[in-house]
């Protein structure tokens, strides 16, 4: 914002209100410099016949409005130009009326017409105008008007202009709310619309006119929730906080049978739970083990919900982050809410209004889900540079996260902060400090006498601070104490806080009998000094008084009555009362002995001590994210979150009617696929969520809403005549996204050499930059097939090998691949891994013996059979070292023709191959008759780094681009050693070089068995041998520089577990780490 | 939703104001003035005010004040990104002044417009990484993590649709991305593929923060003690470089704001220049490059005003420097391609990587 300064600057030196200049008018940058005094010359400009001139005077005009400045006298002259042929004049007419209409109905009348003629334009956007103008003029004698124009726009051809006509909704609702019966049925018209563009707008109007009408939602839940992640980002934050209400009513709460379960403590359940949290398939299982209960199955629609909101927790835009972190908080199973944390730390590093919202938020998370932000502790740390609000956010939770295990770090933390220069902060700090002494008994005394080292403290708003927590820790064990009592009482003579003084009269009070002989003496300073106290202190002093009269009446009795005396006097009614009422109770008199009797019990009746509690604690009634909850208040218009029903409604409300052909696609369906797939992931070891199972399941949703809204989205598609037509590549919805690449990709395969473009050079500035790997277009037409493939084929061959194979290649050309040119990374590939390794597993009986690895991870594709046309390239890692170079990785090549001709000369032609990375070609196999197969070997040596080794495959006739990229565990082999050895090694890798990740075994993989299993499958390391029983240790080299690589696994009892690499390669390390713990954690 | 938005100068002159439903009184931002009033700090101005009839969302930026009136439920963070999103524009507009608005247009792709068309066809990328540390008083790092962002400039004509691959996708912990990305590619093949927005705009922004990891590239030394019952001190600060990976370090600055007492600073640098301005009491040392051979420092006399008690604390430094063709994290773009559009681009990437939230503690 250059222009900043300028504006200071300007108005710095303006006159005062009311008074036109509109020379110095800064935005208008110079251009509206004549004559000012007068409109007249505004409303010549606006009578000629030359759009320059109009178009000059209305910007004048729009930037006086726009300043605050009366320009109602101009209406006439301006409602004139309302049916101006110049576009760019309408739209600033458009703003004036706007702007006035309201308080001149009697002439915005007359532009009404204009505005009708518009609304039947055959350019939407005239249309789309028309109609926003309509809505705004605020002239109750055309809701009639603007009614039925709403009602006509609702089923214009435009998607831009339904999207006008939905946010006209609201405002002739807040116009005349009479209108809400009509206005909820084209409404409900809206909520039927299939575009993105509509989604948004509409459920803004629901949320403003309608929002208990929950029921309008069933019919488009799913719709919505598939729409999501392509609705624009305001709609997004609209759609979802709905939807979390409606969630709220229709489904069960994910989290009411754990407790209930809970006493039933059977190994069975607690499998089935895990289940329960991927998803709804477990049925059987569940059922099977409870009986009894009716176990809780999270609908599919619920679940439909958190999956499709998940990727959204990504968007760049805070709000719609913070809403999907609501909706998981307010909505997902526990096991699953963990998720939003990641994303909520992202936004702490956003402006400062982000963070302060945000971390209101964390606030009051952090209270019932501490654990959730343990993790990100330190992304809490205050900076010097913070401003102090928050500053105070961020102490208030670092104290909610403060537990047993971290409070020595966050007592350090804190201590670093007492010394700050901003005061307001250190006295929260020690307020802080006081609720961790008060939470965490370990630390009490450590905080106390930190405490109380405090109050030597130069700063007297820290010292009383201090006093002030110190008087609330005591409160809760007085006995042993009495120093710092008397500690306190010495401080009197110095602290002028009156709150500090008021604490410890009443602590010196409440517990005279520990300090008997400083306690009178202090009430006689007191007394000397009683009518200059601050109120608070002065009935601390009256208080003080009766209780040592109570005690210790032979010493202080005159003092008491003295202090009374004065208080008698004194101007404020409140000590003046006090004073009266303590002398009645405590001084026994002729008429009333009643009370007196029952003095001591009065005053001296044991306090409970105060519970120091977050202030953000049971905020969390309001939904999270929302106004009410920052301000903790209800704010107008804010929707209460309901409580989860007790039985959940008839989930069939949600079923469409749908055309015989995409029925299929339908909830039955879905469900069906979901059962054998969730119930089959207990067993094994399951693939990725993200990675494998979500796009099957999803795939399902999609080609749902893509024949859902199919006829919409064409229709829709055709209004747009006056588009370009080229735009319709665009992306306009996830659902349309899989017939749009069939598009692109067809209109690829037209121009199969015309993309030479495209794989040019990667060239660039610096030098660093430049990549080595190049490929021409063709083979990354290839390509494209395989990768798909891939992804889609593990889980099927798991189950109906043969049959669904073929289906699922059909369906394969029908889903069009999506565009992939480079090498799939390694994810893909080491959770395919992971997938064929179950299956290997399960085919033949293969004993994992203690020292050698598994000797083979399954087959990967390197060429499919599409793109290969019929030649078909397999590859495996063999673990077995490579004969030629030792560090070369060995790969096994499967070759095996499908075609109906035999393919000659197969061999590996010049690789380009990034620096150090080599190859050891295979012999050339001179023939491959169809439906042979054979099988080569060749070495790649990797460089000890990820990056795929690409390389030309070329036959007599054609040439294939492909490549292979190692999983992290295939870059290293295992060595033998002792334990001890081991222990030596690893103690010279400690520091930098050692990585170290906590994790939690799943029930499937807590046998030793299991466990050497999961890590040799993932990792090619030999087991080291080891005395305890449940420490895991495996130990391999890498085969390019021959670092060391040791991985420690040390399970606990239940699940947790930690694990620890040490290597000099720390980016080996930390990615092997992360794949072991994905191995495992399946 | 929002109501009236008004625009508000540091000296508290309202010079813009904008109604979305009725009219609403400029009186309303007094009481957004009053507060400002309490919080003796701008930065300090609650974003969230309620007031009897209106709740005031405000924002501020490049010392202007957006103030928006809501009144009802909304949630505070879609005005807060709304505000921005309108200060974002704000800083275009004014930096290239143009008498013609900017279009609305409708197209398929709501984030690009139809029919770009250049003579030059670039897509360049920055990678922007920055170190967020917290180093403590015998230097070690209490907090480290890497905040990296990937800018892009794209002039492509017509529909490109690319995609950018990583060789180390996996480093990226935390990956936030701009709406025309595609999450299905991304998450199931680590590649960012996408129809971009013509010109300048933010493709991802991710963090890094495998604590271990995090190589700190400056150290520095620090003595700086306050005497008691005198009114002086002695300040005395070296920076130098730890791994730098054979890039040098350039443009650092060391800003420190010292405590209330200190009247001026008497010091004397062996590289670059100091300023200290006695009315905020910001030091701010310009440093520069640094070679290893000579490490730069900064010493000399602090002077306090007299009679008052020594500061409690010393103050933190912060520290800004920058290092070319680096990404700390060690990311490195793999390829870029293209396609749904015939011709060759000019293609680069940039690396950079910054000091971000870096402070050492004394």
């Amino acid at each position: 914002m250059s222009a900043a300064p300028a504006y200071s600057e300007d108005k710095g030196g303006s006159a005062g209100p009311g008074e036109p200049e509109y020379g110095h008018d800064p935005a208008s940058g110079g251009i509206f410099s004549s004559d000012y005094k007068r409109h007249d010359d505004l409303k010549e400009m606006l009578d000629t016949n030359k759009d320059s001139l109009k178009l000059e005077a209305m910007k004048r005009i729009v930037a006086m409005i726009a300043r605050g400045k009366n320009a109602s006298d101009l209406f006439p002259a301006v409602v004139k130009n309302v049916a101006c042929k110049n576009i760019e004049v309408k739209k600033l007419v458009y703003v004036y009326l706007v702007r006035y209409a309201e308080e001149q109905q009697d002439l915005a009348l007359l532009s009404i017409s204009t505005f009708q003629r518009g609304l039947k334009d055959p350019n939407q956007l005239i249309r789309a105008s028309a109609l926003r103008v309509l809505s705004s003029i605020r002239v109750p004698i055309i809701v009639p008007i603007m009614m039925l124009a709403i009602k006509e726009a609702a089923s214009d051809m435009s998607p831009y202009v339904r999207k006008t006509a939905a946010h006209a909704i609201p405002k002739l609702y807040s116009l005349d709310s009479d209108q809400k019966d009509q206005l909820i049925e084209v409404i409900e018209k809206l909520l039927a619309d299939k575009t993105t563009l509509v989604a948004g707008s509409v459920v803004m109007a629901f949320e403003e006119v309608c929002p208990e009408r929950i029921d309008l939602i069933h019919k488009n839940y799913r719709k919505l929730c598939n729409l999501l992640i392509d609705v624009e980002e305001w709609g997004q934050v609209v759609i979802i906080s709905m939807l979390t209400r409606y969630a709220r009513t229709q489904f069960l709460s994910p989290t009411q049978n754990e407790s209930l379960l809970e006493e039933n403590a059977e190994k069975a359940f607690y499998g089935s739970e895990e289940d329960e949290a991927k998803g709804a398939g477990s049925e059987e299982t569940a059922a099977a083990s409870l009986p009894a209960r009716k176990p809780y199955i999270m609908d599919p629609d619920h679940r439909l919900l958190l999956r499709n909101t998940k990727p959204l927790l990504q968007s760049r835009s805070a709000a719609v982050v913070m809403a999907v972190a609501q909706l998981y908080f307010h909505l997902a199973p526990k096991a699953e809410v963990g998720v939003i944390a990641k994303a909520l730390v992202r936004l702490l590093r956003s402006h400062s209004e982000v963070q302060y919202v945000v971390l209101q938020n964390v606030a009051t998370m952090s209270i019932k889900r501490r654990g959730m932000f343990e993790p990100y502790l330190k992304s809490f740390y205050i900076r010097s540079t913070d401003p102090t609000q928050i500053k105070i956010l961020k102490l208030e939770v670092l104290t909610n996260l403060a537990n047993e295990t971290n409070i020595p770090t966050v007592l350090r933390e804190f201590q670093t902060y007492i010394r700050s220069m901003d005061k307001d902060f250190v006295a929260a700090t020690i307020q802080a400090i006081g609720r961790c002494a008060t939470n965490i008994g370990r630390v009490r005394d450590t905080c106390l006498n930190g405490l109380v080292q405090l109050l030597s403290n130069r700063d007297e708003l820290v010292v009383a601070e201090s006093v002030v927590v110190i008087k609330k820790l005591l409160q809760m064990q007085p006995a042993q104490h009495g120093e710092i009592i008397k500690h306190l009482a010495k401080l009197t003579d110095n602290i002028q806080v009156p709150m500090a003084r008021a604490s410890i009269l009443w602590l010196i009070g409440e517990y005279c009998e520990h300090v008997p002989r400083i306690a009178p003496d202090v009430l006689r300073k007191m007394a000397k000094t009683f009518t200059a106290e601050e109120d608070i202190v002065k009935l601390q002093v009256i208080n003080l008084a009766a209780k040592l009269y109570l005690t210790n009446s032979k010493q202080t009795k005159l003092l008491t009555q003295y202090v009374l005396s004065l208080a008698k006097y004194d101007q404020n009614y409140d000590i003046r009362d006090r004073a009266r009422f303590t002398r009645q109770l405590i001084v026994p008199s002729e008429q009333g002995g009643a009370l007196s009797r029952h003095a001591k019990k009065l005053f001296l009746a044991p306090k409970p001590a105060p519970v120091l509690e977050s202030s953000f604690k049971d905020r969390d009634h309001f939904q999270l994210g929302s106004l009410s909850h920052l301000l903790n208040a209800k704010a107008t218009g804010y929707q209460e979150l309901p409580d989860w029903p007790e039985e959940a409604p008839d989930p069939s409300v949600r079923n469409v009617e749908v055309p015989e052909w995409t029925k299929c696609s339908n909830r039955e369906k879905r469900k069906e696929k979901e059962k054998p797939f969730y119930s089959d992931s207990e067993g094994e070891s399951g693939p990725t969520e993200s990675a494998d199972s979500d796009p099957e399941s999803e795939s399902e949703s999609d080609s749902k809403s893509s024949s859902e809204s199919g006829s919409g989205e064409s229709s829709s598609e055709s209004d747009n005549e006056d588009q370009d037509e080229d735009e319709e590549k665009g992306r306009g919805s996830e659902s349309e996204q899989s017939e749009e690449d069939g598009k692109r990709k067809t209109k690829k395969k037209k121009v199969p050499e015309g993309k030479e473009a495209s794989s040019s050079d990667e060239d660039s500035d610096s030098s660093s930059s430049t990549s080595e790997s190049e490929m021409s277009s063709e083979s990354e037409e290839e390509q494209l097939e395989p990768a798909s493939w891939r992804r889609k084929t593990p889980p099927s061959s798991k189950r109906a090998p043969a049959t669904k194979e073929i289906s699922l290649l059909d369906l394969e050309d029908f889903t069009p691949p999506s565009v992939q040119p480079v090498s799939p990374p390694a994810i893909v590939s080491t959770s395919l891994a992971a997938d064929l390794e179950g299956l290997t597993l399960t085919d033949s009986t293969l004993v994992p013996s203690l020292l050698s690895p598994v000797s083979c991870v399954g087959r990967q594709e390197l060429l499919h059979r599409v793109a290969g046309e019929g030649l078909v390239v397999d590859y495996t890692f063999s673990r077995q070292p490579f004969s030629g170079d030792p560090h070369m990785v060995s790969v096994h090549i499967h070759f095996s023709n499908s075609s109906d001709t035999p393919i000659k000369g197969l061999h590996v032609g010049t690789p380009k191959l990034p620096a150090g990375i080599g190859i050891q070609e295979f012999p050339e196999i001179e023939s491959l008759a169809p439906g042979e197969s054979a099988t080569a070997v060749m070495g790649i040596n990797f460089c000890d780094s990820t990056q795929a080794a690409n390389f030309q495959l070329c036959t007599q006739t054609r040439q294939f681009y492909v490549s292979i990229q190692p999983p992290v565990g295939e870059l290293m082999a295992p060595v033998f050693m002792s334990e001890n050895e081991f222990k030596k090694e690893q103690g010279k890798l400690m520091g930098m070089n050692e990585i170290t990740e906590k994790l939690m075994l799943p029930d499937t993989c807590r046998s030793d068995h299991t466990v050497v299993q999961k890590v040799t499958a993932t990792a090619n390391l030999g087991r080291v041998p080891c005395g305890t029983s449940d420490e895991y240790r495996f130990a391999g080299r890498t085969l390019t520089s021959g670092s060391l690589v040791l991985l420690t696994l040390d399970a606990r009892p239940a699940g947790a577990a930690q694990l620890t690499v040490n290597s000099e390669k720390m980016v080996i390390g930390t990615m092997l780490v992360k794949d072991v713990i994905q191995a495992l954690t399946q | 939703m929002i109501h009236s938005l008004f625009l508000i100068n540091c000296s508290g002159d309202i010079f813009l104001e904008k109604h979305w439903k009725s009219v609403v009184s400029q009186s309303v931002c007094d009481y957004f003035f009053e507060a400002q009033e309490k919080a003796a700090d701008v930065e300090n101005v609650p974003p969230v005010i309620s007031t009897p009839h209106h709740y005031l969302i405000s924002i501020y930026r490049d010392k202007l004040f957006f103030v928006s009136v809501i009144q009802t439920e909304v949630p505070p963070l879609f005005v807060i990104e709304f505000l921005h999103r309108v200060a974002d524009t704000f800083q275009v507009c004014s930096s290239n002044v143009g008498d013609t608005l900017p279009t609305g247009q409708l197209s398929n792709i709501p984030w690009r417009r139809a029919g770009v068309k250049y003579t030059n066809n670039e897509a360049y990328f920055d990678v922007v990484e920055e170190i967020d540390a917290i180093i403590d008083k015998s230097g070690s790092t209490v907090f480290a993590e890497i905040q990296g962002v990937i800018d892009a400039c794209i002039k492509l004509s017509g529909m490109p649709d690319l995609s950018l691959s990583f060789m180390n996708p996996r480093l990226l912990d935390d990956v936030s991305f701009h709406p025309c990305i595609r999450f299905k590619r991304w998450e199931s093949e680590r590649v960012l593929s996408f129809i971009p927005p013509d010109g300048n705009f933010r493709l991802i922004s991710y963090r890094v923060s495998s604590q271990n990891l995090v190589a700190i590239p400056v150290y520095v030394k620090h003595s700086i003690s306050f005497k008691e019952n005198s009114s002086c001190g002695r300040f005395d600060i070296t920076i130098g470089p730890k791994q730098n990976m054979g890039k040098t370090i350039e443009g650092i600055t060391v800003t420190v704001h010292m405590p209330k007492v200190v009247l001026n600073m008497n010091l004397t640098t062996t590289q670059g220049s100091y300023t200290f301005d006695p009315v905020t009491k910001v030091l701010t040392w310009d440093v520069g490059k640094i070679t290893p051979q000579k490490l730069p420092s900064l010493k000399g006399l602090v002077n306090l005003q007299s009679g008052a008690p020594k500061p409690e604390e010393n103050p933190s430094l912060n520290i800004q420097f920058k290092i070319q063709q680096l990404a700390i994290s060690g990311l490195k773009v793999n390829r870029l391609d293209m396609y749904g559009e015939k011709y060759k681009p000019f293609k680069g990437v940039k690396y950079v990587t910054k000091a971000g939230k870096f402070q050492v503690r004394t």
